[in-house]
């Protein structure tokens, strides 16, 4: 059953694994919204994810190590963000972008020594015989641990941000951080552990690039899958099953463009590649025109330093 | 304890010092950083900023010098002008390739055409690609209060593929034995941006960088236009009873970094470049972010930073040649610079005060 030279199996099967990077970075970065804090540095953070996570795995031979050690390093640097804009009080924009500019450059510079070599492979996480059931084995028991997981973390931010009181506290901080600072709690160090959750997460994702799509260590392998992770966040209201929603179109359109690609199809090679970007765009209008503000789930106090003068 | 304070108004003295402060604690830390990878610091900081202004081959590095803050400072004084306002166009890298594109799409149309009209008509050119792009998050964000970060950076891979198409099929060299990249301009004395001085290294790209760091810094300073633009950066509310038209802001914000950007595509493509090929932009357009936050937003300043920038760019080049620095070092040590650069700009509005529990309770 193909159409047009697709089997619609392979795509949702696909479309799941391909997804991974940027749901994994656009939970993350959800959160870190949610306490009010807008950090641009999210492709930064992934591609130093992306070659902490490639490194680790070379060197220990385990791919779980890998993604251990993706996520300390998406971590790390996103502690450089936490520091510039909760302690010294620098511009998030300013600072998100200088993350980014400053993750490509150390990751090229690491990076250097590592092309051509292949990582330990990430196998499947269910029996093989699970997977070899039509149509249902492929899409459901077929995957790795990794994509299971960022399904499980779906829930899982969904779950606190709207049910604990840890949730009820992040929202409180980036509503109105003045009056979750009048109630006692510390605003900056709040948020300077959403931003260090938004990091690792940006950096398993990062790894699960260079680890399992790729699977090898290049330039700029990330190639923008943080500014679509961001776009998403928009997109998404800021709610997690939205974010799981939206990263699921974004892989679609991802492996559909690459099927279209491999089955020789008439439009050309460079309009399919630019899909997903100009996908992104009309999404972003749709989503930020008319009676659906994406303003209107935006925190209230997103992009803003807080500095307790009283 | 030390605890943060905030001034009542912005230390003069800090705006000035921070850039400094930021280039030295760079250099320092770049230093170490140098040394970690088993080079001598003190030499690659001398080879990187002492030896391409005074060293051996000085004659010919300090033309480069121009070459590489042309472009930088063009593209920086648009992007500034826009941050001051609060608009943030991240996608000079776009603008900056389009403007390339339509710029040389022009020359080349009429290839062997010789005219003295032929280059000021590819300016022009230039200036409307990069102009042209930068209107599609503009409209976006007037129209439908579309983010303008996502939507000018996610243009820059959209730009990117129509480069690598322009590259190898619609602007493809037809003469090229099939090699991608479009015809060489060196060989099209008419549409050929040269250099007007020979080993300074000044095109008409460094000319008109000049020319718009004075006219930009003259709009900031002595036209309504400019006062709106600082005025809704820095007191957004007070802009909107003052009536700032904001939609009017947003398209002349991201029109001039736009024109400005594509400017320095197409100076580029038709100068150093010489032609369009699939990598020919370098990330000016990125670097220019970092250029424009170390003039502190203001032209004049620019224009010694975008010096600045270029000087690690062309000593980066001597020192990976010379010392077998990875070039990835440079763009290393520039993400730090910016960096530093906003983690000492808090001394600008806020001071450190040490306080003992006896001076806070005295305080209140």
């Amino acid at each position: 059953m193909d159409f047009g030279g697709i089997n619609p199996v392979i795509l949702i099967a696909g479309l799941m694994a391909t997804s991974v990077p940027i749901l994994l970075a656009a939970l993350g970065e959800a959160v870190v919204e949610r306490s009010g804090v807008l950090n641009l540095g999210v492709e930064g953070m992934m591609i130093i994810g992306a070659l902490g996570g490639f490194v680790v795995a070379v060197h220990t031979g385990s791919p779980f190590m890998g993604f251990v050690g993706g996520a300390i390093a998406g971590a790390v640097l996103s502690m450089i963000f936490a520091a510039l804009t909760q302690v010294f009080l620098a511009n998030q924009v300013a600072t998100g972008l200088a993350l980014t500019l400053f993750g490509l450059g150390v990751s090229s510079l690491g990076g250097q020594g590592y092309n051509g070599i292949k990582p330990p492979a990430t196998t499947g996480l269910l029996p093989d015989a699970l997977a070899q059931i039509p149509v249902a084995g492929p899409i459901l028991f077929g995957h790795d641990a990794v994509v299971y997981f960022s399904i499980l973390m779906t829930a899982a931010t969904w779950y606190v941000l709207k049910f604990t009181r840890i949730g009820l506290i992040i929202r409180a901080v980036g509503e109105s951080h003045d009056a979750a600072h009048a109630l006692g709690y510390k605003v900056n160090r709040i948020r300077l552990m959403c931003i260090m959750f938004g990091g690792a997460m940006a950096g398993i994702g990062g790894a699960y690039v260079s680890l399992v799509r790729v699977p090898q260590w290049v330039d700029g392998i990330t190639a923008g899958a943080g500014w679509i992770a961001l776009a998403i966040v928009v997109f998404a209201s800021w709610k997690p099953w939205r974010v799981l929603a939206g990263a699921y179109l974004f892989g679609g359109i991802s492996v559909l463009q690459l099927n279209l690609q491999a089955a020789g199809s008439a439009i050309p090679v460079e309009y399919l590649s630019m899909a997903p970007y100009v996908l992104t765009i009309i999404v972003l209008v749709i989503m930020s025109s008319g009676r659906r503000k994406a303003a209107v789930g935006a925190p209230a106090s997103l992009g803003q330093n807080f500095h307790a003068s009283r | 304890m030390i605890r943060l304070e905030k001034r009542p108004t912005p230390s003069r003295f800090w705006l000035y010092a921070t850039p400094p402060v930021a280039v030295l604690l760079t250099m320092i830390v770049g230093g170490i950083l140098f040394a970690v990878m088993g080079k001598n610091p003190v030499e690659v900081i001398r080879t990187i900023f002492w030896d391409p202004l005074f060293g051996e081959f000085a004659f010919y590095l300090r033309g480069q010098l121009l070459v590489k803050a042309g472009p930088l400072i063009l593209i920086a004084i648009g992007l500034a002008l826009g941050f001051r306002a609060g608009i943030w166009n991240i996608g000079a890298e776009g603008q900056y390739i389009m403007g390339a594109i339509i710029g040389a799409s022009v020359g080349l149309a009429v290839f062997p055409t010789e005219n003295r009209l032929i280059f000021p008509v590819m300016v022009l050119a230039g200036a409307f690609g990069g102009w042209a792009w930068a209107m599609i998050p503009a409209i976006l964000k007037t129209r439908f209060n579309t983010n303008e970060i996502l939507v000018s950076l996610m243009l820059v891979y959209v730009a990117q593929t129509i480069l690598a198409k322009a590259s190898t099929s619609f602007l493809k060299n037809p003469e090229g034995m099939g090699f991608p990249g479009s015809r060489n301009f060196s060989s099209y004395p008419a549409a050929q941006n040269g250099y007007l001085i020979e080993g300074l290294g000044l095109h008409w790209g460094g000319v008109a960088a000049l020319v718009t760091a004075v006219l930009i810094y003259i709009l900031l300073t002595r036209h309504i236009a400019g006062f709106q633009i600082r005025l809704a950066g820095q007191a957004p509310r007070a802009a909107r009873f003052h009536g700032v038209n904001p939609t009017r802001l947003v398209v002349l914000c991201m029109g001039i970094s736009g024109a400005l950007a594509g400017l320095a595509g197409l100076f580029e493509v038709t100068g150093p470049a010489g032609q369009i090929t699939i990598d020919f932009n370098t990330g000016y357009g990125f670097t220019a972010i970092i250029v424009a936050f170390l003039g502190r937003l203001n032209p004049l300043g620019i224009v010694l930073a975008g010096f600045l920038m270029a000087l690690t760019y062309v000593g980066g080049e001597m020192a990976s040649t010379n010392l077998g620095l990875p070039a990835a070092a440079v763009q290393v040590f520039q993400g730090m610079l910016l960096f530093f650069l906003l983690g000492v700009d808090v001394l600008t509005n806020y001071r450190f005060r040490l306080s003992g529990g006896a001076a806070v309770a005295g305080a209140k």
